[in-house]
């Protein structure tokens, strides 16, 4: 009732408004804040994108990067569809969310009716004492790190041992580490057959567990070893210039080691106050507005989403529903609850593909799972299976970022 | 036998404070859970852990049903002579394990 009140004195107050298309500001150039801007763009508003980066390198399908099996600039993708579509795209950091504006960092700023922020994550290697990301890259953000993992892989001698971390939930991309794994491990079966990869998880039980097991056992028996929480797989400190790892129970000398440190929602979600104690941003899940300061809409990576993983789809699928909503509100009426949809392939071989799907509605302030709707891929299945699945992997990337980018 | 991980330095100098830590890999089941078949399943839960350093006891702990699984102990221990550390976990069912690490204090 109140936020009727406010809006409906907001349009009295100020008549051009009426005329004029709503101006709606989107912050962060990745599959969620591209998909949002285009999306709101055809709903009729006038849309900037503010991304710092002149293009945007994918996390998805960067695992195949580092085992060598994929070439970066495959990753990269620009601007100019966005552009070409009437999208004003701001090349420049933004410094600062004031009431109904956005500071840049050029000085200038961008007022708008609505702003939808597409934060991603920060990563926090101060959390694992001792951790220097340069000797132990995380390449948890495609981009300079994740040829850097790639070079420090092909330069180690066969023999070595590898050492990966997966953190606790919730991160960015729940099946990623070990894909990952399963990349490296392959890269290893072929060129370094004598060294060994240790995946050191700070959890119990991960995404598609069951069907990375079974091809860890089918495909790299003795080459990758998985070691739980419950096994003393939580690292605690690394010496990063010496390569050890050290858990809770024990050391390892790596020859090259991976840590991916815990996340949090990107540094300017953090700045303007929209994260809570856990470090995420807490949102409506019908409309993505933030329940920390109104009028500003959060999706992706940054945000808490109950049962929906932190992926590029999930970002994607949000950034339509917000928009969406966005319209909804500025046109003053109440946004629809949603149903979204979420879709993870990972590799764990060229030609082997798994993938885990899962439906989503708002419930109880989160977004929670459609129980008996989604699923994973069937355990045991031949190997036509696997390759069509890889296959669809790949149709999926294809698709989702022509969505998102043009 | 359950899976038990210690860490704990081999040495260290008289007067010093060590870190000790544990894990028992054990279900630690509430008692208050039903199972797949709708049927409560049994409690079966790590009651108590002690440690006893040359025979006597520098710590112990008391578990109860709400402690997840695979309960990890951290403690500290001054180090004051050489000798043998033992570690015990006793709980539902009969349950007793116990482990032994040696520590030389110079």
């Amino acid at each position: 009732m109140r936020r009727r009140a406010l809006l409906g004195t907001a349009l009295l107050a100020a008549p051009a408004l009426a005329q004029a298309a709503p101006r709606v500001v989107v912050i962060g150039g990745g599959f969620g804040g591209a998909t949002a801007a285009r999306a709101l763009h055809r709903l009729g508003f006038a849309v900037t994108l503010v991304e710092r980066n002149a293009t945007y390198l994918s996390c998805p399908f960067s695992n195949a990067v580092i085992a060598g099996l994929r070439e970066m600039e495959a990753q990269r993708f620009g601007y100019e569809g966005l552009r070409r579509e009437g999208i004003a795209v701001e090349q420049q950091e933004a410094r600062a969310i004031e009431d109904r504006r956005v500071v840049l960092a050029d000085g200038g700023a961008l007022p708008f009716d609505r702003l939808v922020m597409a934060p991603g994550i920060s990563l926090r290697p101060d959390a694992i004492p001792g951790l220097d990301t340069e000797a132990m890259p995380h390449a948890w953000r495609a981009g300079p790190q994740t040829l850097l993992l790639r070079r420090q892989l092909e330069a180690m001698e066969d023999g070595g041992l590898v050492v990966l971390s997966a953190p606790a939930n919730p991160y960015r991309c729940p099946p990623g580490p070990y894909e990952r794994a399963s990349l490296i491990a392959h890269y290893l079966k072929a060129r370094k057959p004598r060294s060994k990869l240790i995946l050191l998880d700070e959890k119990d039980a991960f995404s598609k567990q069951k069907l990375f097991e079974e091809a860890w056992a089918a495909l790299y028996p003795g080459l990758l070893e998985w070691v739980p929480l419950s096994s003393g797989g939580k690292v605690v400190e690394v010496d990063a210039a010496a390569r050890v790892v050290r858990t809770e129970f024990g050391e390892h000398q790596a020859a090259v080691a991976s840590i991916i440190p815990p996340q949090a929602a990107g540094r300017i979600a953090q700045a303007a106050g929209l994260t809570d104690r856990s470090g995420w941003c807490p949102v409506d899940p019908v409309s993505f507005e933030s329940r920390q300061r109104p009028g500003i809409h959060l999706i992706g990576d940054a945000i808490i989403a109950g049962a929906m993983p932190k992926s590029a789809f999930a970002a994607n699928a949000q950034a339509r529903v917000c928009a969406e909503a966005v319209a909804a509100l500025l046109r003053g009426e109440a946004p629809a609850p949603p149903k979204l949809i979420n879709t993870c392939y990972s590799l764990v071989e060229p030609g082997y593909g798994i993938s885990i799907a899962g439906v989503y509605r708002p419930a109880n302030g989160l977004l929670a799972d459609v129980p008996g709707a989604g699923g994973v891929s069937p355990l045991g299945a031949p190997a036509a299976t696997r390759a069509a699945e890889a296959g669809y992997a790949e149709d999926w990337f294809r698709t989702i970022t022509a969505d998102a980018f043009g | 036998m359950a899976r038990t991980l210690i860490n704990l330095p081999r040495t260290a100098r008289r007067g010093e404070v060590i870190e000790i830590r544990t894990l028992i890999q054990h279900v630690m089941e509430t008692g208050y859970r039903p199972g797949a078949d709708g049927v409560v399943v049994p409690r079966d839960i790590v009651t108590r852990f002690t440690c006893l350093y040359n025979n006597e006891e520098v710590f112990s702990a008391e578990l109860a049903p709400a402690i997840a699984a695979n309960p990890f102990l951290s403690f500290s221990v001054v180090a004051a002579e050489s000798g043998i550390l033992a570690f015990t976990w006793s709980g539902d069912n009969g349950f007793e394990q116990t482990e032994t690490r040696s520590l030389t204090v110079t």
